[in-house]
């Protein structure tokens, strides 16, 4: 690689463009500024638009007028790096949980992950399927669930609804969960991604 | 189509023809054949789009069964040629210098029933599944549901009850 001075220099390709440093728990300040931190937090849930499964459809009338999310502080955003939700929305594959992992670690904190549909409950009717995970929570922290299959918008906004609680009573700690039992969660990921040619972490 | 038919049955061997409905016929030709009538219906019968391209496994006789439909667009028929290959050496001769898109259904059916085209584009690259390390999932010898409980942490409490046994103990306990 030659940088804009005009050096050149080496670049691990496996370690360009990220850190690969394992996640620490966040340690919380002043409980009174922590409450007002999650109070900001609540009321700017801006949601990664990354839909895994079926469940993908539920979300876009959220973003049209009828239900309009937007007036409630959530958002739709392209990109990990600007993004604080990561709902999963229905059943997830192998192959996706992949990229999943890869762009949950991309996500900065605070991080917080809702799980949609049967599906990442228990597997829903995927549930003997050969390709199709069936506990999400083997594999990410999950902060909260949408039961249904599919649950409709208005429950898709009582869940936000539920989040925004939780996040202010201070129970949002899906990040910290996973930097607390990351050795856990990677073994789980690790045994049913069996080729995984990713860093252990990266963000 | 009938006549398009007559046109196939002279020069080539068809072991097996069904009507199955007013657009559409089942052939069944030899597996050395195959590429060749369907080279002919496109070339000189108008069979010009293909439409899929599949497999069954009949497990009992040890055969794969591929099925190659293709659509004539100016009659709206279709015609769908089957062959019986064997199920141990799975092997099929490409078809991807008459459609291109057949390298895509071939890189599948190799993926999960383990039929090997050789000399078909990037059919060796995994497709839908990444790094499997089993038997390919489509074979009926591949049991889904034991899989499933050994790889992906199942949640306990899921019952499930043969309906026949549950609804006699249901209404007559006493036979129990």
């Amino acid at each position: 690689m030659i940088s804009p001075e005009g050096e050149s220099f080496e670049v691990d390709p496996m370690k360009d463009y990220f850190c690969d440093a394992r996640p620490k728990v966040y340690e919380p300040v002043l409980p009174i500024v922590e409450k007002f931190l999650n109070w900001a937090r609540s009321e700017s849930l801006w949601v990664l638009g990354f839909g895994t499964g079926c469940g993908a459809i539920e979300t876009r009338p959220l973003m049209t007028p009828r239900f309009d999310a937007y007036r409630y502080g959530i958002q739709w955003r392209a990109t990990p790096r600007q993004s604080s939700v990561f709902i999963i929305s229905g059943y997830l594959s192998v192959k996706t949980l992949k990229r999943v992992v890869r762009t949950y670690e991309q996500m900065q904190n605070p991080k917080f992950v809702m799980a949609l549909g049967s599906c990442t409950i228990n597997g829903g009717m995927y549930w003997d399927s050969y390709n199709t995970i069936n506990r999400l929570d083997h594999y990410l922290p999950v902060d909260v669930y949408v039961a249904g299959c599919m649950p409709r918008p208005e429950a898709l906004l009582a869940g936000f609804d539920m989040l925004k609680k939780r996040i202010r009573e201070g129970k949002g700690e899906g990040a910290n969960l996973y930097a607390e039992n990351f050795d856990w969660y990677k073994a789980n990921q690790k045994k049913i991604i069996k080729d995984w040619d990713m860093p252990d972490y990266n963000w | 189509m009938i006549s398009r038919l007559e046109n196939i049955k002279q020069l080539y061997h068809i072991e097996q023809v069904v009507q199955q409905r007013h657009d559409l016929v089942l052939i069944t030709v030899p597996k050395e054949y195959t590429v060749a009538v369907v080279t002919h219906l496109r070339d000189y019968e108008g069979f010009k789009h293909m439409v899929l391209l599949t497999a069954v496994d009949w497990i009992e006789q040890n055969k794969f069964q591929l099925t190659y439909i293709l659509n004539n667009p100016e009659e709206k028929v279709d015609v769908a040629v089957r062959t019986m290959i064997d199920r141990d050496q799975a092997t099929m001769a490409s078809i991807h210098h008459l459609w291109e898109q057949a390298a895509t259904y071939q890189r599948e059916l190799r993926e999960m029933f383990g039929i090997n085209f050789p000399g078909s584009p990037r059919v060796d690259k995994p497709f839908m599944l990444e790094g499997w390390d089993n038997i390919p999932p489509y074979r009926r010898d591949f049991d889904t549901k034991k899989y499933s409980e050994e790889t992906y942490f199942p949640r306990p409490g899921r019952e499930t009850n043969d309906p026949k046994e549950y609804m006699k103990s249901k209404m007559y306990p006493d036979e129990h």
